[in-house]
């Protein structure tokens, strides 16, 4: 584990809400090994959301650099960006946030859409990324008719297929209940030690964090310490 | 799944919603391809005929007879072949089926229009029988008339001296066009012009609506119009004489500026649409503003989203669109059909051209908007739902 998957350096991310200007990050920097499974805590408002957002490439720090994967995604535009993330990074939230329109295995092939995988091939990756997560008997089924356990397997299943190094994870077990949310991050733990997926969680759960190799502590937009 | 596919289950998500907007389209486009079709059989007549023949009128309008003491005159003119007249008889079909019916010279129409066939014999008869009256092919199979038969026909202008409206006239002769084009104009009745100038009670004798001029040389047409409306400039009987095609033009305006009535419906029935359509999309894309984030997370482009939602725009008028076309394509058959020929409502190529630029046109104005929507909105604030 001694290269990095993610390194962040002197960062600062400021926000405008109307006239008002507010700095969410202060000149944060870490560093994320590849292989480690990674959980941010604080509290409400400390930057920890803004900083996951930053490593997943959904937004733009005002200053400071991010190389992710062997990237420095503060200065791709936003088409390149939508591109990197597509084939680096993988994305789970804490409301599922699947296209309630789709099948199980629908939502899972979109990603698979930006590639240039035949019709049989991304029937194939969506197939396998169902088995890992445990939902092939489940795969027609709409999101209206799975339980919050099983749709958020399915949102993991979609943030995988695409095989990416990187999964970022935004309170995925803030909707689930005790039995369900340790189901979710124990299959987050062998997403990392079996398959050598890198993970960063956000959580406010103690017990959530304890899945996790290590803890990062964020207050104010500045990171306090780390937990093994 | 495909990106189509996607596409088409997003368009439904509502169904109900989407069902409406869907019969908005389908009629508005049904309507827009009849009332075009409309537009064009006003056109069509007038495209029809070639300028190998004038027509010639009073001045002030077709409904001013003129003397037939005017056709040595007129045949006089050099280029001038030979000349007709024709008197609108105003005919009416058992309780109230309109007919075209022109009470005529039989020879002489004859010579003018030998696009109508019709065997010598009956058109001797024509000429030979006072009471006599020839169909077209299109009317005759309509009202399944036989020659032979003794056809009643009224007129709801001209009553008969000792029968009040009520005419009766003997079916000599059924003609036909030369061609497919000319047999759709074979859904008129002509009747000796004779028997009209002894019969009717107001002693109408002598004068008719207008004169068809053949000409020997169509190059001359302008010239010979010319000649003709100056050879009567500034007597009691001034005439205005044009082509047959503005003259059929001149004929329907009488009714209204048809061209406008149906621009204007046309207009408010695509405003109306318009509306309809694009409260359906912008409503759709701002329900899904968190899914369209989740999108760009997943590494869709902001094109790409815009596309989707513009291929969503599409979607929807084009399915509604194509749909109306052919509904009016199938309607306008029918009614060609039910009505003997009488109106014919065809949606022709260009029809089906504007129709489908109307729909591209359409699927822009109702879905650029919100697409540029989804196309700015920003991941972090839309997931966020601010």
């Amino acid at each position: 584990m001694s290269d990095s998957m993610v390194q962040v350096h002197n960062v600062t991310k400021v926000y405008e809400r109307g006239k008002q200007k507010v700095e969410v990050l202060h000149g944060l920097t870490l560093d994320i090994p590849k292989g480690d499974f990674v959980a941010l805590m604080g509290p409400s408002g400390s930057g920890k959301t803004t900083l996951l957002n930053l490593i997943g490439g959904l937004d733009q720090p005002t200053s400071g650099e991010i190389l992710v994967a062997g990237s420095r995604i503060d200065q791709l535009g936003s088409g390149a960006l939508a591109n990197w993330r597509a084939h680096n990074v993988g994305f789970v939230f804490q409301f599922y946030n699947l296209m309630p329109v789709l099948s199980a295995e629908s939502n899972v092939e979109l990603p698979l859409l930006l590639t240039k995988l035949s019709a049989a091939q991304r029937k194939k990756n969506v197939a396998v990324a169902l088995e890992i997560v445990g939902l092939s008997d489940r795969a027609k089924h709409k999101p209206k008719e799975l339980s919050g356990g099983q749709e958020q397997r399915v949102a993991i299943a979609r943030a995988l297929v695409s095989d990416p190094q990187l999964l970022v994870c935004d309170e995925p077990t803030g909707d689930l209940d005790r039995k369900t949310a340790d189901e979710i991050l124990g299959l987050l733990q062998v997403l990392n030690r079996e398959h050598g997926k890198t993970i960063v969680v956000v959580t406010h759960d103690p017990k959530a964090a304890g899945f996790a190799r290590r803890t990062l502590h964020l207050e104010k937009g500045q990171l306090l310490e780390q937990a093994a | 799944m495909t990106r189509s596919g996607f596409v088409i289950a997003n368009l439904f998500r509502k169904r109900t919603r989407t069902i409406l907007t869907l019969l908005s389209v389908i009629m508005a486009f049904l309507l827009f391809g009849l009332l075009q079709s409309v537009n064009h059989i006003f056109n069509a007549g007038a495209d029809f005929v070639g300028a190998t023949r004038l027509m010639t009128q009073a001045r002030v309008s077709f409904t001013q007879p003129l003397p037939i003491s005017m056709v040595p005159k007129l045949e006089a003119i050099p280029g001038v072949a030979r000349v007709a007249f024709s008197q609108w008889f105003g005919g009416v079909w058992q309780e109230n089926t309109q007919l075209f019916v022109f009470a005529i010279d039989p020879l002489r129409y004859r010579d003018v229009y030998p696009e109508f066939v019709m065997p010598d014999a009956q058109w001797q008869a024509f000429a030979n029988t006072r009471t006599a009256m020839i169909a077209g092919k299109l009317i005759a199979d309509q009202y399944g008339w036989k020659v032979g038969q003794k056809i009643p026909i009224s007129s709801n202008i001209y009553p008969q001296k000792n029968s009040g409206n009520a005419w009766a006239f003997d079916l000599v002769g059924i003609f036909d066009g030369k061609d497919e084009s000319w047999h759709k104009q074979t859904n008129v009745v002509f009747i000796n012009r004779d028997y009209f100038d002894e019969a009717n009670a107001f002693g109408i004798k002598g004068r008719t609506n207008f004169f068809i001029l053949k000409l020997a040389d169509s190059n001359r047409a302008e010239a010979i119009s010319k000649t003709v409306d100056a050879m009567f400039e500034n007597s009691p009987d001034e005439t205005k004489t044009q082509t047959e095609k503005d003259f059929n033009l001149g004929f329907i305006k009488q009714i209204g500026d048809i061209g406008l009535i149906v621009r204007w419906i046309l207009f408010a029935v695509f405003f109306t649409l318009l509306l309809v359509v694009g409260n359906t999309m912008a409503q759709s894309v701002r329900e899904r503003i968190p899914e369209l984030a989740v999108l760009k997370t997943l590494g869709f482009s902001d094109g790409s989203v815009l596309g989707l939602v513009l291929a969503e725009a599409l979607a929807l008028c084009l399915f509604g669109g194509l749909v109306g076309l052919c509904l009016a394509t199938m309607g306008g058959a029918m009614v060609e059909k039910g009505t003997g020929g009488q109106f014919q409502l065809q949606l022709d190529a260009s029809v089906w051209i504007i129709g489908v630029a109307a729909i591209v046109l359409m699927s822009l104005a109702v879905g650029l908007l919100p697409a540029l929507r989804a196309r700015r909105l920003k991941i972090v604030d839309a997931l966020a739902g601010r």
